[in-house]
């Protein structure tokens, strides 16, 4: 008992859980805010690898860290409108589409990996971001620390969260993409064009997830492995349907997994006898349960997967 | 009068079918205007290009003098159009005020003016009548509140020409009683109405002025004062229909008996001692306002619910079990009161609807294997001896319209051959020319023998079709009088649940028989 209380009560703990979080908490804005608009992102893992492989080269080439999140953003609205052309105005099968994506910018990122760093027995490597102390907060015990001694990004990605939230919520342009998400032609009657309105949803959705795959390589690590996404984006699509397609939802649910997965990776070091691998499916156990609790209470938006065509019902 | 709407010679081609041929119609200030017609006679493209939705190959839009640019529903919604869809554009998961207020604001705004929003809704709601809470999840609103969402969104866009498709397809009589009645007190405030319709008492009895389009062209219009049912039907189907008359019945055995039937919270209402027998040979008409047990007493009898307590007998015989396959093996035919819902599977193609309910019958399979080609040669024969206008075996009946899946239907149940057959709602929805059809259909089944539960809220239809009739109110049925002491009076007491004039008429038949 004294061990899981002291993993509980160290600081590097729970200053893990906001950085294992983060990546997590971009994707899942990213996927919920495509899904709020009507269609299904599960590109989403192809797109996170895109970005952090353009992040990282961004930077590698020389690029200012922001840089390197901008064109990761970039990178990742360019596959979002790639999906969006597929689905919206082609209407063709959101699952497939997705997948393609992610098989694609997957392998697409290994290969524009190799043009640039063609020879390299160990990965090459670039100065991530820093932990930003914020002045006076993070002097606060225990909370200082956790809290106020992050990386810009994970500062970022809180804020998002807020915007997100507030963007959907409290203006007229979230209650249109709500609405496309709900009845497109409810919003085609009200004389917006829904089918743009999804592509560049679709497309800031997308520039989302980007910027989650860059957080992995300029900030959470300093190297691109083609790898190195692990099934992070799948995480943020089940957190979607955690959160209840709600912003303050999915941050509560990033950080619920990130807790766990923080967690597990202590428990490896201290308990023995046990295999790891036991550990490591931890977190992902305990996210279904709590899927499973969520989505009995899930509304789902109604035009989910629903590809909208006029004068079509 | 000002004129504040015109349609001049519109034509609209899809392909090869030509929608709209030079069509040209005017609306005044205060007048509410029908647009008659079949389903498929163009009414709702015309609709659809003033509004914006289709741009027209020919023709101009004018409102109020000023050309609408084609193609544009901003530019309509800004005129002063407004437009209320027959499958309501809602969002289900979202409340009243936000369903209203979606564009309604230029999108890149910080923040939305949520209160000032509602202030104007609640006030629309006031002055017109039209009550429904702000806060209200759509999903959990009525068909009818439903509508007055998408009336308020309309009013709420400053809509000075409000364009209804079809607006009473969904509602109940009552509902489309107030309807109307809210629309005429909306002239009074200086807005014009156009609303598009295949029901000739309604056009009859709520329009100033009636256009009747036929075909995509313009074939009539009339001042309603000076036209009749009769004519307009006429007008409408380019022939003159009639309605089938019914000959006299021959009842001959018992073949459906319900005893003290009763059945809680199944299919929306809940039936109390509901006792009836139903011939051979004869028609019952149950007659009653949607939500008063009718859709509970034809799923009970179809085998979709077992009874509480009473019990049914079919052929003298307690019914063994109550499901869908004995009640089809028991010769229950029956044709649902949803087509899309219940009657049809969509996306699947029609020969496929068109056995599914028999499908582990030894004519459409052996050993687990579809019998395709028996299935096949059997939808064919439907499409043929049923007249299935549009339907080819494969396609997907979704594509069909309402009657002639419903035609579908009936050909998938009658030629089945059932003793007793089940119609309920058989003709909603459907224009003159279809219903018809379905009319001549049932008396047919019945002249052969069957049994005829006919249930529907339509008084014309009950009168015309059945031998005797019951009304159901709140799960109980009235005593049955014959069809030939029926008026709308009578039977609007016996739904009204006033059944003593019934009870004397009941008393008095079958003294004489």
């Amino acid at each position: 008992m004294s061990v899981l209380l002291d993993i509980l009560s160290s600081v590097g703990m729970w200053e893990a859980v906001l950085r294992i979080a983060t990546p997590l908490i971009l994707g899942t804005l990213g996927v919920l805010l495509c899904e709020r608009v009507g269609v299904l992102n599960l590109g989403i893992e192809g797109i996170m690898t895109f970005g952090a492989m353009v992040g990282w080269l961004t930077v590698y080439s020389g690029g200012d860290l922001w840089v390197g999140i901008l064109a990761a953003a970039a990178g990742g609205a360019a596959f979002g409108f790639l999906h969006a052309l597929l689905t919206v105005p082609l209407g063709l099968s959101q699952h497939v589409t997705g997948l393609g994506i992610t098989l694609f910018a997957s392998s697409f990122s290994y290969y524009v990996f190799r043009l640039a760093v063609p020879t390299a027995s160990s990965p090459p490597t670039v100065e991530p971001f820093r932990p930003l102390a914020v002045p006076v907060l993070s002097d606060i015990p225990f909370i200082g620390p956790v809290l106020f001694n992050q990386t810009a990004p994970t500062y970022m990605a809180l804020i998002l969260v807020a915007v997100l939230a507030w963007g959907l919520y409290r203006t007229p342009l979230g209650l249109a993409i709500r609405m496309t998400g709900e009845n497109p032609h409810a919003v085609d009657a009200q004389g917006i064009d829904p089918i743009w309105l999804r592509i560049g949803t679709i497309m800031a959705g997308s520039a989302l997830m980007g910027m989650g795959g860059a957080f992995l390589t300029l900030a959470a690590f300093n190297s691109f492995f083609p790898t190195m996404v692990q099934g992070r984006g799948w995480i943020c699509v089940a957190l979607v349907v955690f959160a209840l397609w709600r912003p303050g939802r999915a941050l509560l649910g990033a950080l619920l997994f990130a807790f766990f997965d923080a967690f597990q990776l202590r428990l490896q070091t201290v308990v023995e006898g046990v295999p790891y691998q036991l550990f490591l499916m931890l977190p992902y156990i305990l996210s279904i349960v709590a899927l499973i609790v969520m989505a009995r209470r899930a509304r789902v938006p109604q035009a989910l997967m629903q590809p909208y065509r006029r004068g079509e019902r | 009068m000002t004129r504040v709407l015109e349609l001049d010679s519109i034509t609209k081609r899809f392909g090869h079918v030509t929608a709209n041929e030079d069509v040209s119609l005017h609306l005044d200030r205060g007048e509410i205007v029908a647009l008659l017609g079949e389903n498929g006679a163009g009414k709702t493209t015309l609709m659809s290009i003033l509004f914006g939705h289709y741009t027209a190959d020919e023709g101009t839009v004018r409102v109020e003098g000023a050309e609408l640019p084609p193609g544009k529903s901003r530019a309509a919604i800004r005129a002063g159009v407004g437009m209320v869809h027959q499958h309501f554009a809602l969002a289900p998961n979202l409340t009243v005020l936000e369903n209203v207020l979606t564009g309604t604001e230029p999108l890149w705004k910080f923040r939305s003016n949520r209160a000032a929003g509602r202030a104007k809704l609640v006030e629309l709601s006031r002055k017109f009548g039209l009550k429904v809470d702000p806060d209200a999840r759509v999903s959990d609103l009525s068909v009818g509140e439903c509508q007055r969402v998408e009336i308020l969104k309309a009013l709420y866009n400053d809509a000075r020409i409000l364009i209804l498709d079809e607006p009473t397809a969904v509602l109940t009589a009552q509902e489309a009683d107030s309807l109307f009645a809210t629309l005429r007190q909306m002239t009074e405030n200086g807005l014009s109405l156009i609303f598009i319709s295949h029901k000739l008492h309604e056009v009859m009895s709520a329009s100033d002025r009636v256009v009747v389009l036929r075909r995509g062209r313009v074939v009539a219009e009339r001042r309603t004062a000076e036209t009749s049912k009769e004519e307009l039907a006429e007008l409408m189907v380019g022939r003159k229909v009639q309605r089938p008359e019914r000959p006299p019945a021959t009842p001959g055995k018992v073949l459906l008996e319900g005893v003290d039937l009763a059945l809680g919270g199944k299919g929306g209402a809940s039936l109390h001692g509901v006792s009836f027998r139903l011939r051979a040979g004869e028609t019952l008409g149950i007659i009653g306002v949607s939500g008063n047990g009718q859709t509970t007493l034809a799923g009970l009898v179809s085998g979709l619910y077992p009874p509480d307590s009473g019990t049914l007998l079919i052929d003298g015989q307690e019914v063994p079990r109550h499901d869908v396959p004995h009640a089809i093996a028991a010769g229950i035919g029956r044709i649902p009161e949803d087509r899309n819902a219940e009657g049809t599977i969509g996306d699947m193609a029609t020969w496929e609807n068109a056995v599914l309910e028999r499908i582990w019958s030894e004519d459409f399979s052996a050993r687990g294997v579809v019998k395709r080609a028996a299935a096949r040669a059997a939808t064919e024969e439907i499409i043929k001896g049923y007249d299935v206008r549009g339907a080819s075996v494969d396609g997907r009946i979704r594509l069909l319209s309402g009657g002639n899946m419903q035609k579908l239907i009936l050909g998938r149940v009658l030629n089945a051959g059932p003793s007793i057959l089940v119609a309920a709602q058989p003709s909603r929805g459907l224009d003159e020319g279809a219903i018809a059809g379905v009319h001549e259909r049932l008396l047919e089944a019945r002249g052969r023998g069957a049994g005829v539960l006919l249930i529907s809220e339509d008084l014309d239809e009950v009168i015309a079709l059945s031998d005797r009739i019951r009304a159901i109110v709140n799960g109980r049925l009235s005593p049955a009088i014959p069809a030939e002491r029926a008026d709308a009076r009578l039977l609007g007491l016996m739904m009204a649940g006033d059944w003593t004039a019934a009870e004397a008429i009941e008393a008095e038949d079958a003294h004489a028989l």
